[in-house]
């Protein structure tokens, strides 16, 4: 699987050699491969007029190209801010809570965001083909899809360290704009033009899997809720800036030897306990979740968080860690 | 009938070819590859609606609804075949005789004694004893000994101890159906009680003396408060509606220290109708997320489901917190006053929650109170307006209450899916007819078998790994978050979507949990025995005795397969949202389905919407979608083969 952007193809169709060389490197003989772009074709064909574009499959034989529109930037924002809003309102009552819940969409994108990326990891293992994944920039759709590829299609990924590499590679050293997508969450008024919840669809998605996939796990909803706060607010360098340039050189202070970092306090042995998944149990298979609507749920741990209780959750939570620590 | 098609739901492109078999009691198909030779079988009394479909080139399509939720499709070769099966399961499906159903013919090689003994196992005066009654304010009343006062009443009825025959004759006289005020449940912590009825003949201005004084009785009998609640569960509009007609509701003038108050939960119109728009919801093709939440909005389903639930917290409200008691009473008292009667005390007192005291609950409120399980679950052909999900609502309440609430029932999700199951399967006797009376005159129990102690029997299937009767969460009054706590309300896919295998949580948490703490407690038996063998070693050290001490082979976890070695799921078709072809992952293939049936009834009709104004319980306009009648799917065919919602990390 290969991320990149899009290709500057622009209005009068440029072409590139060496960029079709590389991807010509990537195939063996006789393979194809599958470029997914996360904008619809339409989006893609209008990103000509400002010199970017789609790559033509008279250069690019071997690679068949698919769309699959994902939302991101402010569009994705607001559906964030919607439906917190939704959420916490209090004069909501049963009979509209529904409409409400759809008018946000932000279950719509989690559908889209996991059915994309379950494409990603089918042309991988059913088709056995490669695959490259962009969007514009490379720094937002596409890092959802790879991620969450990989955690479907990896098992490693889904070990507490397998996942801490996954984001420190596909989300932190890819270049996602953290500084930029993560400023003011859901409450701000101030609507900043490049504020965006990737992530948080990101750790959304993962969480859909873990509850479909109880054991298959090695981390719980804790560990995705203190990434999601970290990724806003942090003790830890670890989600600072927007890529590694700026980490190293861009920043007065040079991250690496100023701040801690937030993967060695979760890995610390006392607190790491809380992170882990008591059910877990290696699973060396691909785990396919279903996207139909009846499957994927609100994350009520993290949009309901401050509203309702969590006891008796948490309760039945210790209770699951009881049983298998007698154990 | 030969070569018939089982086309599976969700992929059009797994058909099984099979030969197709309709006997007395069941629709049986069995697959043609001779290895596994896959049986689907379907109880008749399971069958909802049938539904012939235009013929194609491939054949015939025959589409069965059941009762519980599944949804089958066969493609029959010649059009004749297919009319003769259709023809047939219409009237195999609408039994007009009680001996037609499967329970009389359902054989589980068990001798007399047992059968009574699988009766016993519910006894409604225990109950009713470990409640704390007989006492200084509560009395048995053998008023009704030949059902001589009120027919859908039991002949042992508790009452207020000043609550004389005199005064509940006259009450009974004064209540739509002669069902008088009963109690339901008694709080012997506070002496706050939940008594229920049905509405008073009261018109507009109609009084009755010993409808007042019985109210005065139950007030007497809870000496810690000078009032009472009476609810009624019908939106206000309905019960006014229903003064014209003669009844109504009590005058808060005319009877002494009530508080009447009403709590609207709709009638069994609207919720036929609910529960409808609701599985058109779960038979889209590929639905978007928005399809979904629209549809689900639309139908109103969990609207209703809150409406009772929030009912069943105000009176538990009451009896626990106030310590004030509450007559509760719809229409006719059988069912909006069952669902919330239960609700409340299911909230209220911890022994509901427990598996026993869960059967016990529903001996109570639903079969001995009358509840009409033919009419609403349609055992035999009958009027489709009857029809309605009464207690599948009550169900789901609980279930619902499961989910915020894991640690506090004994018994699990597939307990509750088991038994809604058999209330309309018919496999069983204790759901047919429609009251007390109508059961003892067919002489049910010498004839037929008890539910409970089937289900008691395999309890080990139904247990909630993680209750512990000690805990916080389970003892006392379980107080859910009411207002406002919309979200709180989830889809019952393991209910409405039971039988789409891909659907679900392939790994089930409580039968993992459960085979953990069994394995755990086996190992400290072992430890146990092993130490006390040391000691014993010790003691004859001078005996040379070689003690076996057995190893056991831990590394086999009682064939706990949590990691899916053996089980790789398969993707669904991802390929395209807005595709036409089915999106859902296709059935895995290892799990059997349960036996379907199928009833004859047109499921397409539209009602007229009844909510509007008379409130009349039984035989208003609509067409039924759902005439429940009893399927004969043997629950051990599904016990554990249902994929569990991993009820606990849900929300």
């Amino acid at each position: 699987m290969l991320r990149s952007s899009q290709p500057l193809t622009g209005p009068n169709r440029k072409r590139c050699r060496e960029d079709e060389v590389l991807l010509g490197t990537v195939l063996d003989e006789g393979e194809r491969g599958f470029i997914i772009d996360t904008r619809s074709a339409q989006a893609a064909k209008q990103a000509r007029m400002t010199g970017g574009g789609t790559e033509p499959k008279s250069s690019y034989p071997h690679w068949r190209r698919l769309h699959r529109p994902l939302e991101r930037g402010r569009p994705l924002q607001e559906s964030f801010i919607k439906l917190v809003e939704a959420c916490n309102d209090p004069s909501l009552n049963m009979d509209r809570w529904l409409s409400r819940l759809e008018s946000c969409r932000w279950l719509s994108h989690v559908k889209a965001a996991l059915s994309t990326a379950c494409l990603a990891a089918q042309c991988m293992d059913r088709e056995e083909a490669s695959v490259l994944v962009h969007g514009a920039e490379g720094t937002d759709t596409t890092l959802l899809v790879t991620a969450l590829a990989q955690v479907i299609l990896d098992p490693s990924c889904r070990t507490l360290v397998g996942f801490q590499g996954l984001l420190e590679r596909e989300w932190i050293e890819a270049g996602h704009p953290f500084h930029l997508r993560c400023a003011r969450s859901a409450y701000s008024h101030a609507r900043l033009k490049q504020e965006a919840p990737l992530f948080l669809l990101f750790l959304d998605c993962v969480w859909q899997l873990s509850r479909q996939f109880p054991f298959s796990l090695e981390f719980g909803e804790c560990l995705l809720l203190t990434l999601f706060d970290n990724a806003y607010a942090s003790d830890y360098g670890t989600f600072l800036c927007n890529n590694e340039k700026e980490r190293r050189v861009g920043c007065l202070c040079k991250v690496k030897e100023s701040t801690h970092s937030l993967w060695a306090c979760l890995n610390q042995p006392g607190e790491k306990k809380k992170y882990l998944n008591p059910l877990y149990s290696h699973n060396a298979l691909v785990i396919w979740p279903s996207v139909e609507p009846q499957s994927i749920q609100l994350w009520q741990g993290l949009f309901f968080r401050w509203i309702r209780s969590s006891q008796h959750l948490d309760e039945a939570w210790a209770e699951i860690q009881r049983l298998v620590d007698d154990n | 009938v030969e070569n018939v098609r089982l086309l599976d739901r969700l992929s059009s492109r797994k058909a099984a070819l099979g030969t197709l078999y309709l006997t007395a009691t069941h629709v049986i198909f069995v697959e043609n590859v001779s290895e596994t030779r896959k049986e689907t079988w379907v109880l008749h009394s399971q069958i909802s609606s049938i539904e012939k479909q235009a013929t194609t080139a491939t054949g015939c399509p025959l589409l069965i609804r059941c009762k519980n939720f599944q949804v089958i499709q066969l493609v029959i070769p010649q059009e004749r075949d297919c009319h003769d099966v259709y023809i047939s399961l219409i009237r195999l499906a609408r039994p007009v005789k009680y001996e037609e159903l499967y329970c009389f013919s359902f054989n589980p090689k068990l001798d007399k004694e047992e059968r009574e003994k699988g009766w016993k196992l519910v006894d409604l005066n225990e109950e009713y004893n470990r409640m704390g009654i007989p006492n200084n304010y509560w009395q048995i009343s053998d008023v009704n000994r030949d059902y001589g006062v009120c027919d859908s009443y039991p002949t042992e009825l508790y009452v207020p101890k000043s609550a004389t025959a005199h005064i509940i004759v006259g009450s009974s006289k004064f209540r739509s159906r002669r069902r008088f005020p009963a109690l339901s449940y008694y709080c012997k912590d506070n002496n706050a009680s939940i008594c229920r009825s049905s509405q008073p003949l009261s018109g507009f201005s109609a009084r009755c003396l010993e409808d007042e004084q019985m109210l005065q009785a139950i007030r007497k009998a809870n000496p810690g408060s000078d009032f009472i609640y009476v609810v009624d569960t019908r939106p206000k509009l309905n019960a006014m509606a229903n003064r014209a007609a003669g009844k109504g509701y009590e005058n808060e003038d005319n009877y002494s220290n009530i508080k009447f108050q009403f709590i609207g939960i709709e009638n069994i119109h609207v919720m036929r109708n609910s529960l409808q728009k609701m599985l058109e919801v779960c038979e889209l093709k590929s639905p978007s997320m928005s399809d979904f939440l629209w549809g689900l909005e639309n139908s109103g389903w969990l609207k209703h489901i809150k409406a009772i639930m929030d009912a069943g917290i105000f009176i538990a409200k009451a009896v626990a917190e106030e310590g004030v008691s509450v007559l509760v009473h719809c229409s006719d008292g059988w069912d909006r006053t069952a669902q919330v009667c239960s609700v409340a005390s299911l909230l209220l007192d911890p022994y509901y929650r427990t598996m026993k005291g869960f059967m016990v609950l529903i001996e109570k409120d639903w079969v001995s109170f009358g509840h009409k399980f033919n009419h609403r679950y349609g055992n035999l052909d009958g009027d489709p307006k009857e029809i309605s999900p009464v207690i599948d609502q009550f169900i789901e309440c609980v279930w619902q209450l499961m989910e915020q609430f894991p640690c506090a029932f004994e018994f699990n999700e597939r307990f509750l899916i088991h038994i809604q199951h058999h209330i309309y399967s018919c496999q069983f006797g204790n759901f047919l007819c429609n009251s007390q009376k109508e059961r003892r005159e067919l002489k049910i129990q010498e004839r037929t078998y008890s539910l409970w102690a089937h289900l008691w029997k395999n309890r080990a299937d139904y247990l909630n790994p993680l209750y512990r009767s000690d805990r916080g969460q389970t003892q006392g009054t379980l107080r859910p978050q009411m207002a406002p706590c919309n979200f709180l309300y989830k889809f019952w896919s393991g209910m409405y979507n039971r039988f789409e295998k891909g659907l679900h949580p392939r790994q089930s948490v409580t039968d993992y949990l459960m085979a953990v703490k069994e394995e755990t407690q086996q190992l400290e038996e072992e430890l146990e025995l092993l130490g006390e063998r040391l000691a014993n070693l010790q003691k004859s050290q001078l005996n040379d005795n070689k003690v076996k001490s057995k190893q056991q082979d831990r590394s086999k976890q009682l064939g706990l397969s949590t990691s899916n070695n053996s089980l790789a799921n398969t993707p669904q078709e991802y390929s395209n949202d807005l595709k036409s072809f089915p999106s859902r992952s296709p059935s895995q293939g290892d799990e059997e389905d349960s036996a379907l049936i199928l009833t004859q009834d047109n499921l397409k009709s539209s009602d007229p919407d009844l909510s509007a104004n008379s409130d009349q319980e039984s035989g208003v306009e609509d067409l039924s979608c759902r005439s429940p009648s009893g399927g004969g799917c043997l629950p051990s065919e599904d016990s554990g083969k249902d994929s569990d919602e991993a009820v606990f990390l849900a929300v």
